[in-house]
């Protein structure tokens, strides 16, 4: 092992799959009970082909894999064969597993930020699986662990090897975890959502980077993935999941070309379709924004010398009327969120914010409170903005409280129930807590509390992207519900230009802190010039040809 | 860093200072003074000791003097201990209480880090429970009860070891009061180690080091570097109180060390003692959060001082 050239191709056994699963099922004990999250799975993964698993979260497409690889939470066990080559592997102590693990079977995950140690220097870590089983010695792991760097198109390799992790940005750290996993060559690669967490134009670059590499070594992988764009991009062969059961498996064309179960044709048509209907061209302006600039000061201490500025926002335009939706898109860090609030004044910036008639740049804190009712925020976490401890109920009568403190408590029950019904959920679960809802109604309800308010104007930032496909696709049919009864106009804030284009139309594009491109949502499709829009669009058709006819 | 460390140290001038004066003039609000007896002195005799001590002078006289001679490093005469300095008293004491709290905290970080650790990849079985029970145990029995049943046990019953006393620092003499001095520190240690270790294990770069098939060794040691921080940062005031002596493990077994002195100097107003033992404690405080704060930088690359 120690001697493999790096560029020849994996042996390749004939006939024996390299991976196969009998009967898996996974259990967990929690303080509800058991709860069975993978039920008599079956499948072979034959040597160098991929195959994705896809399902919605909760399907149990992780777990499966998880309990491939040991890795299990403490309360999870597994029951059924995992073999690999023939040899099972299922129950084994950790120690006999390691025999497999990191040789046989390699993994990478979806939280590339954090799945590196941050305390350890990048040549270390890349160099440890070849100390424990290639027997390499220091200085040959870590003339490897160059060579790896290299191979997985890290910058400036040799200087990496002595960084830390939290000198890299995403897509290099998952760049690493892939040749970390890839480092003794193992004959299947699983890889779990290992682009979901990175900006679009780093997704491209990091699946093709993971098919250039199978190329060359043969190896098979095991793609896990909400994504029907990035299946039908490199798999060969599909497994569809849902709830713990396999509801159908084919050939990637079959699968798309004529999908047999409803679930699955469900997921292709999961895309955000239709489209909005523009705003009279004489709508009367809501916001009106002119060279918006937000800086930050990076500040160094006292005898630090000279403060660095970062700048957000910079100069920026735009101009929203009654009815109208502007897409905000760019990449993390690109400034849109900053923008987003800037608009709301929720951070302090120079350049003019008009809301209605009114100049928002003069006005102070008890002045702008009557102003904050009518422009809105919703928020990207459907589990971090709802406070865990106040009944759905309470959080959304809570802004009552502020902007109408006279009305009775009946009043504002009824009111409550009223929201709830407008976001399509049953009134009587006001009484019940967030934790009793999954991603999608918990949106819901955060809407909903913006909805109380009668607002004029809505910034929605990333209200969509911790979600499923499909529940995307409801939330945004829900907007533009909302928006064509209440004459609503939105901000709406994404990175992801196929749910932009169901909602938006208008759409900015932002690079920088700078406007790269603005323009109607056809127009930018149809002939964007800047590099970066085109390379996002292209990103976004990744997902979009996977529906059929959208 | 280097920078760093010369700022922290000449921003910790100006906090001695005002811990300086605060206690100068806290301590002198305190009703009677060093020279009350319960019978009283005649009036010459205590007019004479308050002019020998320069307490006849106004209090911000007083004060002048105090800091002047401070500069010099003179900490002025004992009170109560007539014919020392406090200077001398810390001279003796210190290196003994020093002593005594390095080595339990020694003990301390080595028996509560292993047990921690040990616990936490035994999470709910019976190794883990008994380390849990022994630091419930170690908390929450106070010391003054710990200290006797040592010495009935070992000194009386056994025989083993001395009762008390200090003996020039035999190391016969020491075993009891460091093991009096580590047990709540083994419980607190075991305890952060446990919670952090099991925390740590969770995460997912050990999540990563699974994966990759690596060796338990390699796990332990990717993860024992992580569940140090919060350790690391509870080591500071931990180590300060330490090495400043404790009250009731020096008054239980007779050692001459300088924990006793922050209630003799107080009980006495003997304000020279209480103002060396104040200044004493600050020193140490700050110098060991300093320590922690390089340490921690050495440990996690993502903190970096400017």
């Amino acid at each position: 092992m120690a001697a493999a050239d790096l560029n020849a191709p994996a042996p390749q056994p004939a006939g024996v799959p390299v991976l196969a699963i009998r009967d898996l099922d996974v259990r967990f004990r929690t303080g509800d009970g058991e709860l069975r999250a993978v039920k008599g799975v079956s499948f072979d993964v034959a040597a160098g082909e991929t195959l994705a698993i896809v399902g919605e979260s909760g399907s149990g497409k992780s777990q499966t894999m998880m309990a491939v690889m040991g890795l299990l939470a403490a309360n999870g066990a597994a029951t059924g064969s995992v073999t690999v080559g023939g040899e099972e592997i299922l129950g084994l102590s950790p120690r006999q597993l390691n025999r497999f693990r990191g040789r046989r079977l390699g993994m990478i995950f979806q939280e590339p930020m954090t799945s590196l140690d941050p305390l350890y220097r990048i040549g270390d870590q890349l160099a440890e699986p070849l100390l424990a089983h290639a027997g390499m010695s220091r200085k040959e792991a870590r003339a490897r662990a160059l060579e790896l760097l290299t191979l997985v198109g890290i910058p400036r390799p040799a200087e990496r090897l002595d960084s830390y992790p939290h000198e890299l940005s995403g897509g290099q750290r998952q760049r690493v975890m892939i040749a970390m996993a890839l480092a003794n060559r193992p004959e299947v690669l699983i890889a779990d959502e290992p682009t979901t967490a990175l900006d679009v134009t780093i997704q491209a670059q990091v699946l093709d980077l993971l098919a250039d590499l199978k190329r060359r070594f043969g190896m098979a992988i095991v793609f896990i993935t909400h994504d029907l764009g990035i299946v039908r991009r490199i798999a060969d062969r599909v497994v569809v999941m849902k709830s713990g059961q396999i509801v159908e498996t084919g050939r990637t064309e079959e699968v798309f070309a004529a999908p047999r179960e409803a679930y699955t044709r469900m997921l292709l048509a999961a895309e955000p379709t239709g489209r909005k209907e523009p705003p009279p061209a004489d709508a009367p302006p809501v916001v009106e924004a002119r060279d918006v600039r937000v800086s930050f000061n990076l500040r160094k201490g006292w005898f630090g010398g000279g403060d660095r500025e970062l700048v957000a926002v910079d100069g920026v335009d735009l101009l929203l009327r009654r009815g109208g939706t502007i897409g905000i898109v760019g990449e993390s860090g690109s400034g849109k969120s900053t923008l987003g609030r800037a608009v709301l004044r929720l951070v302090p910036s120079s350049g003019t914010v008009r809301f209605e008639d009114r100049d928002l740049t003069s006005l102070d804190r008890s002045a702008m409170r009557p102003v904050r009712r009518r422009m809105q925020l919703v928020f990207q976490d459907p589990f971090g903005s709802l406070s865990p401890r106040m009944t759905v109920g309470e959080i959304i009568t809570e802004g009552l409280l502020v902007h109408e403190p006279a009305i009775t408590r009946a009043e504002r029950n009824r009111r409550a129930a009223q929201a709830l019904e407008e976001v399509s959920l049953d009134p009587a679960s006001r009484n019940r807590f967030p934790h009793e809802f999954s991603g999608g109604q918990r949106q819901r309800i955060a809407i909903a509390r913006t909805m109380i308010l009668k607002p004029a104007v809505v910034v929605l930032d990333e209200p969509t992207s911790a979600l499923d496909r499909s529940v995307q696709k409801e939330i945004v049919e829900l907007l533009r519900d909302l928006q064509r009864r209440h004459g609503l106009s939105y901000l709406f804030i994404s990175h992801d230009l196929a749910v932009v284009r169901a909602i938006a139309d208008e759409i900015i594009v932002m690079k920088s802190g700078k406007v790269v491109e603005r323009g109607t949502v056809d127009g930018i499709f149809r002939d964007a010039h800047e590099p970066y829009t085109q390379a996002l669009i292209a990103a976004a058709f990744l997902s979009k040809e996977a529906g059929p006819a959208a | 860093m280097g920078f760093y460390v010369v700022k922290r140290l000449l921003s910790a001038i100006p906090t001695l200072f005002i811990i300086v004066t605060i206690s100068f003039f806290l301590i002198r609000l305190a009703p009677g003074g060093p020279f009350d007896l319960e019978r009283p002195l005649e009036a010459k005799v205590m007019e004479n000791l308050r002019k020998i001590y320069q307490l006849d002078k106004p209090l911000y006289e007083q004060y002048w003097l105090y800091l002047s001679a401070l500069m010099r490093g003179d900490f002025g005469p004992s009170f109560f201990f007539r014919d020392f300095t406090i200077r001398e008293l810390f001279a003796n004491g210190l290196p003994i209480s020093m002593r005594l709290g390095f080595s339990a905290l020694l003990l301390a970080l080595v028996v509560g880090g292993t047990l921690g650790v040990v616990a936490a990849f035994r999470q709910n079985q019976a190794a883990d429970y008994a380390v849990i029970g022994l630091a419930t145990f170690g908390i929450t029995v106070p010391t003054f009860v710990i200290a006797p049943v040592l010495q009935i046990v070992f000194g009386l019953t056994l025989a083993w070891l001395p009762v008390g006393g200090w003996n020039d620092g035999a190391l016969r003499n020491t075993v009891l009061p460091i093991l009096t001095l580590a047990l709540p520190q083994i419980a607190v240690i075991a305890r952060m180690m446990r919670a952090a270790m099991i925390e740590v294990l969770r995460s997912n770069p050990i999540r990563t080091l699974r994966a990759n098939g690596l060796p338990l060794s390699v796990i332990v040691r990717h993860a024992l570097r992580g569940a140090a921080l919060p350790v690391v940062s509870y080591l500071g005031p931990a180590a300060a109180a330490l090495l400043t002596g404790s009250v009731v493990v020096e008054t239980i077994f007779g050692i001459p060390g300088v924990g006793r002195y922050f209630v003799d100097g107080a009980l006495n107003r003997d304000y020279t003692l209480v103002m060396g033992t104040v200044i004493m404690i600050a020193v140490f405080v700050m110098a060991f959060n300093l320590l922690v704060d390089i340490v921690y930088a050495l440990i996690d690359p993502r903190v970096r001082y400017e």
